[in-house]
């Protein structure tokens, strides 16, 4: 594999993996429904769920530090800072997409030991919308582990090349 | 290159970075801490129990008590966090017997590069866990109140103790996990090129 293709493949993955943060913040942030039942109202925004909120912001994080990859990566100086970042972002990435997937889990299922009852009956709308951004969320994330994966092998594959 | 005889022996090979005695130890001290936190997270989560018993309602003499068990099984979020705190610390206790006695077996160099290979994906395991059950228990202390899911903590309140405790170590053992992906990233980078020998043909 020669350099440019390396380096081809890598800046393919931030991309896509810059397309599933932006893909998630929009989703997530335009999940909106609400609900009457019995002269309860049930207004359901992403932004009533710490977690929810946690999420969208670490994948602005990730989208703004992805963006200023892409621009770095041109200059193979700050190659190695990028690699430790990536592992930085990998890390935040996957602790957002869980924490969002603990919440989730809980408004789709309840928790009857807790006495919470789940909500996705009454606002399927927000929970379908909730389930399309985090798939999108857990994308980017597999694709920044795959990234930081990809990286440390190029970066080290001289070495590879050089054995007897 | 330096790191083409694969592995380090002391002193030998000095323009790497940890690779002399010094280096080592440091490198090996911070993973036992971390075993050390990670570990403790594990225990101290899955031991976590607290009974309740409650007096609902009294029949004549005899009161009719209804028992409340707050157990970590009952959440996805605790069950994957002792999860993946095992998996951390089985993972830095496996990494320091490599440290110590793992000189000998190498694998045409290999065994740094697997070495910050599984360290980084120890780091973002670990995360995962962290933040699932950080949230969960934030959702267990103050409740949402646009969800209608009332908080427990006020009646379990040893439970939520021993989760927070369980919490603030596995982030310590988090940390110092970052900590130790960056230094094994930082021990595969090329020495300097002041003096390098000849390059293999």
């Amino acid at each position: 594999m020669t350099t440019k293709t390396k380096r081809f493949l890598a800046l393919l993955l931030r991309v896509i993996a810059l397309g599933a943060t932006v893909a998630a913040i929009v989703i997530m942030v335009t999940s909106h429904d609400s609900a009457t039942v019995l002269n309860l109202t049930f207004e359901a925004k992403y932004s009533n769920t710490p977690a929810f909120r946690y999420f969208v912001i670490a994948e602005a994080v990730a989208g703004g530090y992805s963006v200023l990859a892409l621009l770095l990566s041109f200059n193979s100086l700050f190659s190695r800072l990028v690699l430790m970042m990536d592992v930085v972002i990998a890390m935040l990435l996957s602790s957002s997409i869980s924490a969002a997937l603990a919440i989730a889990h809980v408004g789709k299922k309840g928790n009857s030991h807790a006495g919470w009852l789940p909500i996705c009956g009454q606002v399927p709308n927000f929970c379908d919308k909730v389930t399309g951004a985090l798939i999108a969320g857990f994308i980017a994330s597999i694709l920044y582990l795959l990234l930081i994966l990809y990286s440390l092998h190029s970066a080290l594959a001289p070495l590879f090349a050089l054995k007897p | 290159m330096a790191l083409q005889n694969g592995g380090k022996t002391e002193g030998e090979h000095e323009s790497v970075p940890f690779s002399k005695p010094k280096g080592r130890w440091l490198l090996l001290t911070v993973r036992i801490v971390a075993f050390l936190a990670t570990a403790s997270a594990t225990i101290v989560m899955a031991l976590n129990k607290e009974t309740k018993t409650l007096v609902v309602a009294t029949i004549g003499s005899t009161p009719i008590t209804l028992t409340l068990t707050a157990k970590f099984q009952h959440t996805p979020a605790f069950v994957f966090f002792v999860i993946a705190n095992a998996n951390a610390s089985f993972h830095n206790l496996l990494m320091i017997l490599v440290e110590i006695c793992g000189n000998k077996l190498d694998y045409k160099g290999l065994r740094l590069v697997l070495v910050a290979v599984f360290d980084m994906m120890a780091v973002v395991l670990a995360s995962a866990g962290d933040g699932a059950a950080t949230f969960m228990a934030e959702l267990g202390k103050r409740g949402n109140s646009h969800a209608r899911w009332n908080k427990i903590c006020d009646k379990f309140d040893s439970y939520c103790d021993r989760g927070g405790w369980a919490l603030i170590a596995s982030y310590i053992g988090l940390s110092l996990l970052t900590l130790i992906s960056a230094l094994s990233m930082i021990r595969l980078m090329k020495p300097k090129p002041a003096n390098q020998p000849t390059t293999i043909p």
